[in-house]
């Protein structure tokens, strides 16, 4: 046993030294399975930025309540009797004040502009109340201060501010009814609001001639008690209210998008992995017929077969491992922390996310490049261990 | 140059295996050029899809605003519109989230006038008109959801509950569209029926619409009525948004983001490392052939014929791996097309592909060719 392992390594080592004298050939490998690998990370990291920026949205003992039937804020219809019954719901926590930590919030969309372009995109304007500081306490205002109820005031999220134009402390923005000064930016932590501008909902009501609103957002007494919110804001007959935990209303509003993203991902990969597996087979097919002699002389002196197997194995495994580090680097180095914005259209809205090359996506990039390498090396070491000593010897 | 073919195809087959290997991963890289193309060309297509001669006018601040129902009139007396008719997002679900179709509420014959480019069958359309719950559907539509003429469709209200509160809204299929561009079928997958049902069931909104559409009369510039349009509304608590139809679709489908950037980038990267690839086989061929095209140059064939020699090899390995990869496309894109309407292998997504294929044999062919150019014949004989 022992010995075969020494043969193994013999022999792998030689292979392996060899490589350079056939670099042309062994880059076949390494770019093909690098150009697999680099597109798979690079498309999987955009869906997973893209679900990150929506799942991270929210917090278990939240709840958003919406019109029952509405899929989203856009498309719910809350009157102002029915908010104020819902703030009243047992089970929402009370703030210093002794009022429920809750806000009626108007959802709506604006139209802006990306820097160089004239061309109109969906921005959510989300007019809230003073208190979503204390109901969203992960807000930060970054940059000037918090709009003023009853004025045409705005603050503006990270992203929203990164994607389009005009958006800075000091212009103005049409909104609804005219102008809108922006008086401040915030951040939330890298969820889905970043993408939003917020303002006063009383005032953007009666600028858009519209006093509804969509969404509730509640704080509850513990992750715990939503079971019992939900019950009795369903059961009240006054209501025809539905209630979902923050994280999963988010992530619900992101599964469209997402699976398209994976879809596309893993069929552009699966295609391109077969197109390199043609690409390895090749290359150790011509690695093996280049030392045909080489093996004969090996086989003629005492190795064995599963020796020369191995060690064709091992070396299209490592040229695949060298083509899947240098993919999923690429794609890491241009890919990671990328911003882009993109239509979501389960809410009608522009959401600005971060491309998120994680490890958990360079190790499956890096297992996607072996399993390549594996079957690309596969055929050629059966055939190198097939071959008769007599007739490899004379090849030469 | 015809008679060389059977000497460039045997060469070709020298080395059986790896021939067939290289073939098939460029098979591969065309087979994805052709289903990728085409979902650039159905979003180019929808990008500059839309009569310039049909407005939409919207609401000044974003799309989703409404219209008093009022403003028809108005629309219709500014000089140059030959048509006016209008439409309301309804939104509703179709048994789940993820069967996802545009329904919209519409005043039945103006609509129909102004989308002069749908094809309804004419006692179909007059059954629409007289039938109070009734919808046009589509008929791929139809077909996806196996819809017959007669059929109550339920849909769930996620906007519009009814004055009861109800969100269930039934509908009867009474016909079907069809384009009359056959490019243009995914713009009828939708479900149309009546805004008078349906202003007079819903909850609130009452009065309002979501969008008018109008048709510029053929002598009118669309720019000047446009204008004339956001003019007569300027100033009042309900402003409007008018663009070309072409200018709207192009901005929606702009909004999705740089498609056409990340696709590139794709097949950039397949085509790059099939340049590796095909280059290096090209290489092997010629490096194993040294005497062979020695003797040929022995024989006479002149520098420049052997650099063609090498060149048609490598365009008939080339051509023949996309007409394969291409093909392959073809035959699967029906299947995609039932699940992303407009997806269409269009002759220019072939014509793209041969151009890319004899430009990668170019590039992949010229340095083995020049190579065998430049043999020396005493030194590639004696080599070997």
């Amino acid at each position: 046993m022992a010995s075969t392992l020494q043969q193994i390594g013999a022999v792998t080592m030689m292979n392996v030294r060899n490589v350079p004298a056939r670099l042309g050939t062994s880059m076949v490998i390494v770019v093909g399975i690098a150009g697999v690998v680099g597109v798979l990370v690079a498309l999987l990291s955009m869906a997973r930025g893209f679900e990150a920026t929506l799942a991270s949205t929210g917090r278990p003992d939240r709840a958003i309540v919406l019109r029952g039937g509405s899929n989203d804020e856009l498309s719910s219809v809350i009157f102002r009797n029915q908010a104020t019954l819902v703030e009243q719901t047992p089970g929402i926590k009370l703030g210093a004040d002794g009022q429920p930590l809750a806000v009626a919030e108007k959802y709506i969309l604006t139209t802006a502009t990306r820097a160089g372009s004239t061309e109109p995109n969906n921005l959510v304007v989300r007019g809230t109340e003073l208190r979503v500081l204390q109901v969203r306490p992960e807000v930060k205002i970054i940059a000037g201060r918090m709009f003023t109820p009853g004025l045409k005031e705005a603050i503006v999220g990270r992203q929203a501010q990164g994607q389009f134009a005009h958006l800075d402390v000091g212009d103005k923005i049409a909104i609804r009814g005219g102008d809108w000064t922006i008086v401040g930016a915030f951040s939330s932590g890298g969820d889905v609001h970043e993408s939003e501008l917020w303002c006063d909902a009383e005032t953007l009501m009666s600028a858009a001639k519209s006093p509804v609103f969509g969404s509730i957002t509640a704080q509850l007494d513990s992750a715990q008690g939503f079971t019992a919110f939900k019950d009795a804001l369903t059961t009240n007959p006054q209501l025809t209210m539905q209630a979902q935990r923050e994280p999963e209303y988010y992530a619900s509003r992101s599964q469209a998008l997402n699976t398209l993203v994976t879809v596309l991902g893993y069929t552009v990969s699966v295609i391109m992995a077969i197109g390199a597996v043609f690409g390895a087979l090749n290359t150790m097919y011509a690695a093996v017929s280049s030392r045909t002699v080489e093996i004969g002389t090996l086989r003629a002196i005492g190795f064995g077969s599963l020796p020369v197997v191995v060690s064709v194995m091992l070396e299209a495994l490592i040229l695949a491992l060298a083509g899947g580090l240098l993919g999923a680097a690429v794609a890491y180095i241009l890919f990671n922390g990328h911003s882009v914005s993109t239509l979501n259209m389960q809410t009608f809205s522009q959401v600005a996310f971060d491309f998120r090359v994680t490890p958990d996506l360079l190790w499956k990039g890096i297992l996607w490049a072996c399993i390549i390498g594996a079957i690309g090396g596969l055929f050629p070491a059966i055939r190198a261990s097939r071959l008769p000593i007599v007739d490899a010897l004379r090849s030469g | 140059m015809l008679k060389f073919f059977p000497l460039v195809w045997a060469t070709l087959w020298r080395k059986r295996t790896r021939t067939i290997l290289t073939l098939l991963s460029v098979v591969v890289a065309f087979l994805l050029f052709g289903l990728l193309e085409a979902v650039n060309v159905a979003f180019s297509n929808g990008a500059n899809a839309g009569d310039s001669h049909r407005l939409v006018v919207g609401g000044k601040y974003s799309f989703t605003e409404i219209l008093p129902l009022a403003y028809l009139q108005r629309i219709r007396s500014i000089p140059g519109v030959q048509d006016v008719t209008h439409a309301t997002w309804f939104g509703g679900v179709y048994q789940t989230e993820s069967n996802f179709f545009p329904q919209f509420a519409v005043e039945a014959d103006t609509y129909l006038t102004v989308y002069d480019n749908f094809r309804v069958d004419p006692a179909q359309k007059d059954a629409f008109i007289h039938t109070r719950t009734g919808a046009l559907v589509g008929r791929s539509l139809a077909k996806r959801f196996g819809w017959k003429i007669g059929d109550k469709i339920p849909i769930q209200a996620t906007i519009w509950p009814k004055v009861d509160g109800s969100n269930a809204w039934d509908f009867d299929i009474v016909g079907f569209i069809d384009p009359k561009n056959e490019a243009e079928r995914a713009q009828t997958d939708v479900m149309l029926f009546h805004y008078d049902y349906f202003d007079e069931a819903r909850q609130f909104g009452k009065s309002y619409v979501g969008w008018y559409i109008v048709k510029v009369a053929p002598a009118a510039d669309p720019a000047v009525v446009a204008a004339a349009i956001d003019k007569e509304f300027a100033n009042s608590p309900r402003e409007t948004r008018t663009d070309s139809e072409q200018a709207f679709n192009k901005a929606f489908i702009k909004q999705m983001g740089d498609i056409e950037m990340i696709i590139s980038s794709i097949l950039g990267a397949v085509f790059f490392t099939l340049l590796f690839l095909t280059g290096n086989t090209m290489m092997q061929s010629v490096r194993d052939r040294i005497p062979e095209l020695a003797v040929l140059k022995t024989l006479g064939f002149s520098d420049p014929a052997v650099l063609a020699l090498v060149l048609a090899e490598s365009l008939m390995l080339c051509l023949l791996a996309a007409l394969i990869g291409l093909g392959l496309a073809d035959l699967i894109m029906p299947a995609l097309a039932a699940r992303m309407p407009g997806l269409d292998m269009s002759p220019q997504v072939i014509l793209g592909g041969c151009g890319i294929a004899v430009v990668l044999a170019l590039i992949v062919g010229i340095l083995p060719a020049l190579r065998a150019m430049r043999l020396d014949i005493v030194n590639a004989l004696a080599g070997h």
